[in-house]
């Protein structure tokens, strides 16, 4: 019998208890990975943890470990309690509301709607052919990719609370800001055409209806899975470029260019960030090491929100569908957008 | 009958046309699978999540993909009917 279906429990007891014991081997994990590593590199090979190596091998080795358990939990977590909500029944609760309210409401529903970016384009269409504004479309699709539960599993497990919490609200509030101007903005003509020509057919099938915890819980497992297998060379890439800054680069070195006394640190950090297509698992690591060489936090999260929320090839799927006036204008108010948060909490944390 | 799977190309539609392909196989029912990779049409069908999955112009299934058991179920039914 392979893990997945032992995993399937029958009877409601057997899935309470298998899901209490994984919870409490994922908390032992989690528990024993720093003393771990700190007896293998530091005792068994007898490395010093403060040598560039040592450091390096021990950031590695204790990070990946780290961030895999994190990864598990909190996508379980998220995607079993998203298994509530759907994209059809947020376009239900989206029709009709004017601008203002729906943009609040479509970037707290953006956060809790599961949905990948490969289904842009046709939640686009629905959305819009079935009347939601342009702007409250855009408050969703941005904060779908903005605030993800990758960055939010990792911010937590790396930075704590307070600064998880700030990330939600920042995108949060970069979504209604960036998609209320949208809309104000009156761009419907470089949406094209078709768009508002499209017939919704058929009868609309709500994806979650019917599911039962067993479902739920399996949904769960395959999504971790799924997602594992995505962003594992991303994950091993930045935990290892990640490494290297920890072990190999001089203390001041980054401070000096991107430090506090640098003012345009931010604006260039977005710049950089909005063509480099990775994702929160790729960056975070990253993001982790040059804080521990000094760079202030909104500099580090504007630059991870750029590269998370603004990518090529999003952009090239949502061509399909947005003329690229309209492409170019989503960019630069959400560039914008990111940049103001990534000042704010420099201003707000320094 | 006439099956469509939605989907512009990923990798769950991939997924789901091949689900899909087996489970046809397997109850021997006389069906085409053909696949609409176009948005205006996907989005016609009244699905905002691919992959879905159409028998004769009816939406059956959006959003995930399925299990070869669950794509039985819902075309067993529809086979033997036609």
């Amino acid at each position: 019998m392979s893990v997945a279906e032992r995993l399937r429990a029958k009877t409601p007891t057997r899935r309470w208890v298998g899901l209490g014991a994984s919870a409490v081997v994922w908390f032992a994990l989690y528990q024993v990975n720093r003393p771990f590593w700190d007896w293998l590199i530091g005792g068994a090979f007898g490395l010093d943890l403060d040598s560039r190596l040592g450091s390096g091998l021990h950031f590695f080795f204790y990070d990946s470990v780290k961030i895999a358990l994190l990864l598990i939990g909190i996508i379980f977590l998220i995607t079993v309690l998203r298994s509530f909500m759907s994209v059809e029944r947020t376009r239900a609760l989206l029709g009709g509301k004017r601008e203002g309210v729906g943009n609040v409401m479509a970037s707290g529903l953006g956060v809790v709607t599961p949905f990948c970016s490969c289904s842009a384009v046709p939640a686009f269409i629905g959305f819009v052919a079935a009347g939601v504004p342009l702007g409250v479309t855009m408050s969703f699709l941005i904060a779908s990719p903005l605030v993800n539960e990758i960055a939010i599993a990792l911010i937590f497990g790396l930075f704590g609370i307070g600064p998880t919490l700030l990330y939600v609200g920042a995108g949060l509030v970069i979504a209604i800001v960036a998609g209320f101007v949208l809309g104000r903005l009156k761009l419907e003509r470089w949406v094209e055409p078709f768009v508002f020509e499209t017939r919704l057919g058929g009868q609309v099938i709500d994806s979650t209806f019917g599911l039962t915890w067993d479902d739920r819980i399996q949904m769960g497992i395959e999504e971790v899975t799924n997602i594992l297998k995505k962003i594992w060379p991303y994950l091993l890439v930045g935990i290892g470029v990640g490494a290297g800054i920890h072990g190999w680069a001089p203390e001041d070195f980054f401070t000096q260019y991107a430090g506090e006394g640098n003012p345009f640190a931010v604006l260039i950090a977005v710049l950089i960030g909005i063509p480099l297509y990775s994702n929160a698992a790729g960056i975070l690591p990253l993001v982790d090491a040059l804080h521990d060489k000094g760079l202030p936090m909104g500099t580090l999260l504007a630059f991870m929100m750029a590269v998370v929320a603004l990518s090529l090839p999003e952009m090239i799927l949502l061509r399909r569908v947005l003329k690229p006036q309209l492409i170019a204008t989503f960019i630069g108010v959400v560039a914008v957008g990111i940049v103001g948060v990534g000042y704010l909490f420099n201003a707000v944390l320094g | 009958m006439i099956i469509k799977v939605l989907g512009p190309g990923c990798a769950n539609c991939v997924n789901l046309e091949k689900v899909t392909r087996e489970v046809v196989a397997e109850l021997g029912v006389a069906a085409t699978i053909e696949k609409v990779t176009d948005y205006g049409a996907i989005a016609g069908y009244g699905v905002m999540r691919t992959p879905a999955l159409v028998v004769d112009e009816a939406l059956v299934l959006s959003g995930r993909v399925p299990t070869a058991a669950q794509v039985r179920d819902i075309l067993e039914p529809l086979g033997s009917g036609s």
